[in-house]
């Protein structure tokens, strides 16, 4: 790795960084978790580093730290995503399902005494 | 067309994916189509991955994301709802740990004088970063899942021996730049890891997820420090994205609990003080508390009950049994809302999933902002095992650590009534003034159970 290539890694730092501000603005309070929740799976890209650590390991030491990342990144990942959508899934789903409700809330308000 | 420019550009896709993904996680419509995009583009990169030429050991790599899958799937689909908040801390720890170790695997790959400074850094980045995200949600997981207090942890020159870790990781971290050893480099993960913990100790249970949010961004940071070290721009782009992202995120998490970050992260010491002070001034005085029989009926004859749920619903797994009291209340003719307080239970959000869980049709929760003028026409407010957030020691008394933040106006109905286990004050650690308020009746116990006796109760009316 040279110089520029250093210099283009930053770049991309920089301009992620403003990407990442700018893209979530006005989020609101019930969407904060399952936001973090989101974001927590997709710094599971993690796992494609470990996989080329333990695909360019020599030894057993650098293989064993290798096998013990993907194990990591791969439950970061896969936690991450099927935990948030569980998440969200409530908030989608199920008010429908609920609709049954409806009609015993109309027959309360008619047996008012 | 070579292989490496369609690998570079299949890993451009995948990093449109994660933003894409962001902007859909931020609104309500599209919050679920964004995390599915998020997937599919973490499918493309891992994919790729596979076929990324000068890689071995395939089989291995793909044993060792079995064994991750079959760890992370079941652990992330069967946890009760309630225990999620520290499910994303485990599984945002696994990611920092992740960092560290490829920071650390790469610094021994390389014959270390062949490291110029500036990759020594982007090393110790990683694996300073990585590490204390790891050890910090694991704290942050054992104080939510009650395998230790959840109370702020303080003690003698806590803050002077935190500061002596930390000039001691600056100073090998120099020191690892002027020779780089890798002795030098697992102390400074050492200390990384001792930093982790002591920097998590004194924060309280109800100021957890804000950390975990913090550390999800630390987490984002680590990773894209490990991007540097491996010259990989998908891990840059995606561990930046989670970086800024979630710093905004923490936020606006302590925003809407009306605090600053530094209070939330630094204030152990002075709320523990405060608090002490308040719990003697309110120690003298009583409390009516009444029978589920004499609670019944109030409710049964009310025309209006709003139920505020607090984290004591969450754990005592009562969302079905307070939507069966309100079905039953309807029946009789009586209008039902809950006002969900933006950072109800222990998240923000908590309360709003585990009440659509329940089937509570939806149009019934109301925000707090839409839920503070109908307390003032509510015959009863409801309040089960929630506590802070409905402590007017937030409006009145500036001497308080939850001061300024907002709660609900429960203080506003005619009559009070707390479902709560005992008098201990909640996560903030504070007495609430409301608790001796003549409007207010206890009923002591279980959420679950009083509102079983509640239901149980007003059937025999």
């Amino acid at each position: 790795m040279n110089g520029s290539d250093i210099l283009t890694l930053i770049t991309i730092f920089v301009l992620s960084a403003v990407v990442g501000f700018e893209v979530i603005s006005k989020v609101p309070s019930i969407l904060h978790t399952p936001l973090m929740s989101g974001t927590n799976a997709i710094h599971g890209v993690v796992v494609v580093g470990a996989m080329i650590v333990l695909g360019t390991a020599h030894g057993t030491l650098e293989i064993t730290l290798g096998f013990v990342a993907v194990v990591l990144g791969t439950i970061n990942v896969v936690g991450g995503f099927v935990v948030t959508d569980r998440m969200l899934e409530m908030f989608k789903g199920r008010p429908r399902a609920g609709t049954p409700d409806a009609p015993g809330k109309d027959g309360g308000t008619g047996s008012q005494p | 067309m070579s292989l490496d420019t369609g690998i570079r550009l299949v890993y451009l896709v995948a990093a449109i994916c994660f933003i894409v993904a962001l902007g859909g996680l931020s609104g309500p419509k599209t919050a679920r189509a964004g995390n599915l995009i998020g997937a599919a583009g973490m499918t493309i990169a891992i994919g790729m991955t596979f076929a990324t030429p000068g890689l071995s050991r395939f089989a291995l790599m793909a044993g060792a994301m079995a064994l991750g899958a079959v760890i992370g799937f079941p652990a992330a689909r069967l946890v009760k709802m309630t225990a999620i908040p520290q499910m994303v801390a485990a599984f945002n720890g696994v990611g920092g740990g992740a960092a560290a170790l490829i920071a650390l695997t790469t610094f021994l790959k390389a014959a270390p004088t062949e490291l110029a400074v500036y990759q020594v850094v982007e090393v110790l980045f990683g694996v300073i970063i990585g590490c204390v995200s790891f050890a910090g949600s694991a704290i942050a997981f054992a104080k939510l899942q009650e395998l230790m207090t959840g109370r702020p942890i303080t003690y003698p020159g806590q803050q002077v021996m935190n500061g002596i870790v930390g000039a001691g990781i600056l100073g090998l971290t120099v020191a690892a730049c002027v020779s780089p050893h890798a002795w030098l480099v697992a102390i400074v993960a050492g200390l990384a890891l001792v930093f982790g913990i002591a920097f998590v100790l004194p924060i309280g249970g109800a100021d957890v997820p804000v950390l975990i949010s913090l550390l999800n961004s630390f987490t984002g940071l680590a990773v894209a420090a490990s991007g540097f070290v491996l010259h990989s721009v998908v891990l840059v782009v995606a561990g930046t994205l989670v970086g800024a992202s979630g710093t905004l995120l923490t936020r606006m998490m302590s925003a809407a609990m009306g605090r600053s970050l530094p209070n939330i992260l630094f204030s152990a010491f002075g709320s523990v003080i405060t608090a002490t002070g308040i719990s003697e001034a309110g120690a003298d005085r009583s409390v009516r508390s009444a029978s589920a029989e004499d609670i019944a009926v109030l409710l049964a004859y009310s025309r209006k009950v709003i139920i505020v749920p607090g984290y004591g619903l969450a754990v005592a797994q009562a969302q079905h049994t307070a939507r069966e009291l309100a079905e039953l209340l309807e029946s009789r003719g009586v209008e039902v809302i809950y006002a969900i307080h933006p950072v109800a239970g222990r998240m923000p959000g908590h309360m709003n999933v585990l009440l659509a869980e329940a089937n509570v049709p939806y149009e019934q929760l109301k925000e707090m902002d839409d839920a503070n003028p109908e307390f003032q026409t509510a015959d009863v407010a409801l309040v089960v095992g929630a506590n802070d957030v409905v402590n007017p020691a937030a409006k009145n008394s500036p001497g308080s650590p939850i001061y300024g933040m907002p709660i609900l106006a429960v203080d506003e109905a005619k009559n009070i009534v707390f479902l709560k286990r005992s008098m201990r004050p909640g996560f903030a650690g504070i007495d609430n003034e409301l608790l001796f308020d003549p409007k207010t009746t206890m009923l002591f116990g279980d959420a679950k159970d009083s509102l079983a006796k509640l239901v149980a109760a007003i059937k025999h009316l």
